[in-house]
């Protein structure tokens, strides 16, 4: 049986909430794979993948990708016409320090899925040239 | 800005290809100075579709987590041969446009 995701603070229960419209979200079927180690907060490679063959009586409708400790938390979010594939998505995010990223995908029947990763960035991207 | 969108060069009509997009953008995102101290305003490309004959595939919305020059690799089943349009949106209303020539023989 699906268990509901754990999430550690107050502020990102309601932000879950917000987004998820106060429902629950499972942990499973959503993947996310990102570097143990990322040298550099600008540019980390994120792929996330989900379970789901994207047929016309299931797929996923909504994904999106969360961080913790970014100013904005809201990293992306993306919207896919079934194709009869894989979902799978790689992208380049920037990153405000080590952190734990999330990745929550709402399945057709309108479900949530959701997974997260830690990351060590060693070098934020919220550093400047006056710094 | 430019923008690229990248076919595999072996395609099969009928099967999954990933595709992958790359647009030119700083993505600034409003927290950063310049040399001189002065704040950069907050410029990202906020809104991002990719369509192929006219059907849309992907919608996304970008935020300012989103790295400087956006990337994103896909997958897509195509049955007919035909165009991807590649459409952006950043903050200060500039829009882009690229297309892509899907050519099955």
């Amino acid at each position: 049986m699906a268990q509901a995701l754990e999430v550690e603070s107050e502020e990102f229960r309601l932000l879950f909430q917000e987004l998820t419209q106060g429902q629950v979200v499972n942990e499973q079927r959503v993947h996310l794979s990102v570097p143990r180690l990322a040298d550099n907060g600008h540019s980390v490679p994120l792929r996330v993948w989900v379970d789901c063959v994207q047929s016309d009586s299931e797929h996923v409708k909504r994904l999106i990708v969360l961080s913790c400790r970014n100013p904005r938390p809201l990293i992306a979010r993306f919207q896919f016409k079934p194709m009869q594939t894989q979902l799978s998505l790689s992208t380049r995010v920037r990153l405000n320090g080590s952190q734990r990223i999330w990745a929550l995908a709402q399945l057709n029947d309108e479900t949530w899925w959701g997974t997260h990763a830690q990351v060590e960035v060693t070098e934020s991207a919220c550093l400047d040239a006056t710094l | 800005m430019t923008a690229r969108i990248v076919l595999p060069i072996a395609r099969k009509l009928g099967e999954p290809m990933d595709v992958r997009i790359l647009i030119q953008h700083p993505m600034d995102t409003g927290f950063m100075h310049d040399v001189s101290g002065a704040a950069i305003e907050k410029n990202v490309i906020h809104s991002l579709t990719l369509e192929f004959n006219g059907e849309e595939l992907l919608n996304a919305e970008l935020g300012t987590g989103t790295a400087a020059n956006p990337f994103m690799q896909f997958q897509v089943r195509v049955k007919e041969s035909g165009e991807f349009l590649l459409k952006w949106v950043d903050d200060k209303g500039q829009m882009g446009v690229e297309r892509a020539k899907c050519i099955f023989t």
